[in-house]
């Protein structure tokens, strides 16, 4: 066991050089540093997991690799030679093919002109040669073992397929390194091991494959090493036989749960939500489940686990299939934004520049935005109650602004959600359902944003609580509902909660957690 | 799993060679329209009325062709209209100068001449990232601003336009108008580099998704750059190709030219977003348009319905291209019912 560099501490299951290593990269984006510590090493004819939660640093990784972002430090060597990727033509170049989890391919462009996009195989005159494309894409296929025809249009491929187009692509670049992000988080079973398959054949081929899954299950069935990141930086890399499921959850969330969080202990009260058996066909699940008076429930689980899709419906953007919520009682009307509001339930969604404000209009007109009933004057909108109004949140929430006249865009995103709040607390709600409250702001302003989390409980609110990050989860809530693939799977009071259970409930690794 | 994607395959394939006989259908609805107006009046079927069918789209169909270029990448070219007006009349104008000039120059003036509108458009747009739907309306206000100034109220004596550039606009050579043949030949080596060669395929990939061709490393800026100087050289050429079929050119020749030009390609089976279509399908597209025009004059059917029915062919193509879209994803589907939808 030669160790010569401490990130990399374990060496290849070949002898020869690494075909790809990445060193203590690390990135930033302004104040938010993505990536610490990122360090990798591809051995030739390896699959070679790599896993950490959301927000671990993979993503920054894999674009690091992709050549979409430059680290700011650290090296990159390609078969031993230090490399610097412009961008992702550089990257294809070196030898290095993404495939991502959901493959941008040509509608309109049959598969082999997908394959050969930009580089179509030219015959006499230059003139594109069809039939060699086609024999060559059919080549490619093949190898991999699987029968798709290169004449067909790529629109309507299923997403498996489109991933088998995009490796056969990469195989056609000759690439010596496939990443793949995610790919079978779309796929069902039956699809799953054929993309095994095809991941054993590009092994045989003496290709590095470098795969990312959060079902730690096919890390097991597919990969030889794994390396495990956190809170943006390596934490180890080891043979998969070393390691158990509980060894490689215990490095990916093994950190100390900062006080950061001021949440009060309250006595929940009555019901106030009360879903019963909600499902949507291939989204989620017979989920059931209810927030009370004074109460936060935490929704936790993996990015694409459902999260968001249940909240939807709850608010009645997505219709659901079966099941039905109630508020304070009364059933909800399926598909009804605005019974849902009369209901008394205010919903902050994840995306705030997409879905939460109009960037571009005032702040005091975004404020108002879902109170301009009450702001009505005659039937007009009243210009003072509107500012008045804006103005009072500001003060409540400490709002940093210029103007109440500026648009919403020039403030920072801490003080944008701060507007998103204040349009939705305006309306008194009894309910209050925040998706990923605190993602992307400064550590301050998360502060202050579950403090008022934390007094609007107090004064009675309910709180369903949607977050990626498992310290806010359990600093926040009373009780913490895990979702795994559009079921609920577990449900944990505050106190016997702990990382490491969610997480194995989240990556279905276990089911005696749940207290 | 090889068993069970076969089938599905040969049905996609069936779907795909249905899409890719659009240009068939579009014959096919000529053919009908032309046989039932030939029952009802059979002068529609004589020499001279097929000339004039072929004639009377001719410039249509030159100007589709290179909107085609155009709208298979995502964008559009507002502007055809005016360059042509324009191209008209300033080689009229030369003739008027250089009367003995040789009258292949005139061709040639008028397509260098929309080559330069088209570069400035293809400039414009893809270096500012305004949308060429913008950018052409003004170029289409700006020429026909500029046409209006230097016509100044004039127009061109068709007594000092060459007899045998003239010629090109209304003579036939075994039968068939010199116009019909010069589009047929600028579609023929259109349509055949639209399939064969990297750069025209470019187009099509990035109409198709702009994106992911930026990603692949395609030069998306100078391809559209290209289009819109293919675009604007045919138009200059159908301007030129407009002088010697009318001779006395105004400050009005070729208003409204750009609508007709995009429903005809639409109807043509062009995807109006980009990604498919081919330069054939406009050309038809243009022809059936014009055909329509004539059987309802043969027909006595009030020309008033003219526009209504053009309209309505429109909406039908459209409609044609949505059902025959949701066919083929709706099999698709089917065909991967197990696949579960995160």
């Amino acid at each position: 066991m030669t160790a010569n560099h401490a990130a990399t501490a374990s060496p290849g299951p070949i002898g020869d050089a690494p075909l790809l290593e990445l060193v203590h990269a690390t990135k930033s984006f302004g104040a938010v540093k993505a990536l610490e510590d990122g360090s990798v090493r591809l051995y030739a004819g390896e699959a070679h997991a790599l896993v950490g939660e959301n927000g671990a640093g993979k993503s920054t990784l894999v674009k690091i690799l992709a050549g979409v972002h430059h680290p700011d430090s650290g090296e990159l060597l390609i078969g031993g030679v230090r490399t610097t990727l412009n961008g992702p033509a550089a990257s294809r170049a070196a030898g290095v093919s993404i495939i991502y989890q959901e493959p941008t391919l040509f509608p309109d462009l049959s598969i082999a002109e997908n394959i050969f996009v930009g580089r179509q195989i030219l015959g006499k005159g230059r003139q594109i040669d069809r039939t060699a494309m086609r024999r060559r894409a059919d080549a490619a296929f093949g190898r991999l073992g699987v029968a798709l025809d290169p004449n067909r249009l790529a629109r309507g491929l299923s997403v498996a397929d489109q991933q088998i187009v995009e490796i056969a692509k990469a195989i056609s670049f000759n690439a010596r390194v496939i990443v793949m992000d995610e790919p079978t988080a779309a796929l069902s079973s039956v699809e799953v091991d054929r993309l095994f398959a095809v991941v054993r054949a590009l092994r045989a081929d003496n290709t590095a494959v470098l795969f990312i899954s959060h079902r730690l299950e096919e890390v097991f069935a597919i990969c030889q090493r794994v390396t495990i990141m956190r809170d943006g930086r390596f934490v180890r890399t080891a043979p998969v036989e070393e390691l158990t499921i509980d060894d490689i959850i215990r490095s990916m969330v093994g950190r100390d749960l900062d006080t950061l969080f001021p949440k009060t202990e309250t006595a929940p009260g009555a019901e106030v939500l009360d879903v019963s058996r909600l499902t949507r066909e291939g989204v989620f699940t017979d989920v059931s489940f209810t927030v009370r008076r004074g109460e936060i429930v935490g929704l936790s689980g993996l990015v694409g686990a459902g999260r968001t899709e249940v909240a939807r419906a709850i608010f009645g953007i997505d219709r659901y299939d079966a099941g039905r919520v109630t508020v304070g009682g009364k059933l909800l009307p399926n598909g009804s934004p605005i019974a849902a509001m009369d209901a008394g339930i205010a919903f902050v969604p994840e995306d705030r520049r997409l879905q939460g404000l109009v960037t571009d209009m005032a702040i005091d007109h975004n404020v108002a935005l879902a109170s301009l009933g009450r702001l009505r004057w005659h039937g007009l909108i009243s210009r003072t109650r509107e500012r008045d109004l804006a103005a009072d949140w500001a003060v409540k929430l400490r709002l940093k602004f210029g103007r109440l006249k500026d648009p919403v865009s020039t403030l920072s995103g801490g003080n944008q959600q701060k507007v998103v709040l204040s349009k939705w607390l305006a309306r008194n709600p009894t309910l209050l359902i925040v998706d990923e409250p605190t993602r992307g702001i400064d550590v301050g302003t998360k502060a202050e944003v579950h403090r008022l989390l934390d007094a609007l409980v107090s004064q009675g609110v309910a709180v369903l609580m949607i977050s990626s990050e498992l310290p806010e989860i359990l600093g926040m809530a009373d009780r913490i509902l895990v979702l795994r693939e559009g079921r609920l799977v577990a449900e944990m009071p505050r106190d016997t909660a702990t990382e490491a259970a969610i997480m194995r409930a989240a990556t279905g690794q276990s089911v005696g957690s749940a207290a | 799993m090889t068993s069970t994607t076969a089938p599905t395959l040969n049905r996609i394939s069936r779907a795909g060679s249905l899409l890719r006989a659009r240009e068939l259908g579009i014959g096919i609805v000529i053919v009908i329209v032309f046989g039932l107006t030939t029952l009802h009046n059979h002068a529609f079927a004589s020499e001279h009325s097929v000339q004039q069918l072929l004639a009377g789209a001719a410039l249509v169909a030159l100007l589709g062709v290179g909107e085609t270029l155009v709208i298979v990448t995502r964008n559009v070219d507002l502007s055809v209209g005016s360059v042509l007006g324009l191209s008209a009349y300033l080689v009229g104008d030369l003739f008027v100068h250089y009367p003995h000039m040789p009258v292949i120059l005139g061709f040639v003036t008028g397509t260098a001449i929309g080559a330069g509108i088209g570069a400035i458009n293809g400039l414009i747009t893809t270096v500012t990232r305004v949308p060429s739907l913008v950018v052409t309306l003004a170029a289409l206000y700006i020429v026909r601003g500029v046409d209006a100034v230097i016509v100044n109220g004039k127009q061109t004596d068709p007594t000092s336009i060459p007899r045998s550039f003239q010629a090109v606009g209304y003579e036939t050579i075994f039968g068939v108008p010199w116009l019909a043949v010069v589009v047929a030949v600028v579609i023929a080596i259109t349509g055949y580099a639209m399939r064969s060669f990297r750069s025209s395929r470019d187009l099509y990939a990035i109409g198709s998704n702009p994106d992911a061709a930026a990603l692949a490393g395609l030069p998306v800026g100078r391809r559209v750059f290209t289009a819109f100087v293919v675009s604007g050289a045919l138009a200059g050429l159908g301007g030129a190709l407009f002088l010697a079929e009318f001779a006395t050119i105004n400050a009005t020749g070729g208003t409204g030219y750009e609508l007709l030009v995009i429903s005809a390609v639409v109807v043509g089976g062009v995807a109006i977003f980009g990604g498919s279509g081919t330069v054939l399908g406009a050309a038809l597209g243009a022809l059936l348009l014009n055909t329509i025009n004539q059987a309802l004059v043969a027909s006595r059917i009030s020309s008033f319905w003219n526009q209504a029915i053009a309209g309505a062919l429109l909406l039908g193509a459209i409609a044609f291209d949505r059902w025959l879209g949701l066919r083929v994803s709706r099999r698709l589907q089917s065909a991967k019912g197990e696949r579960h939808v995160v």
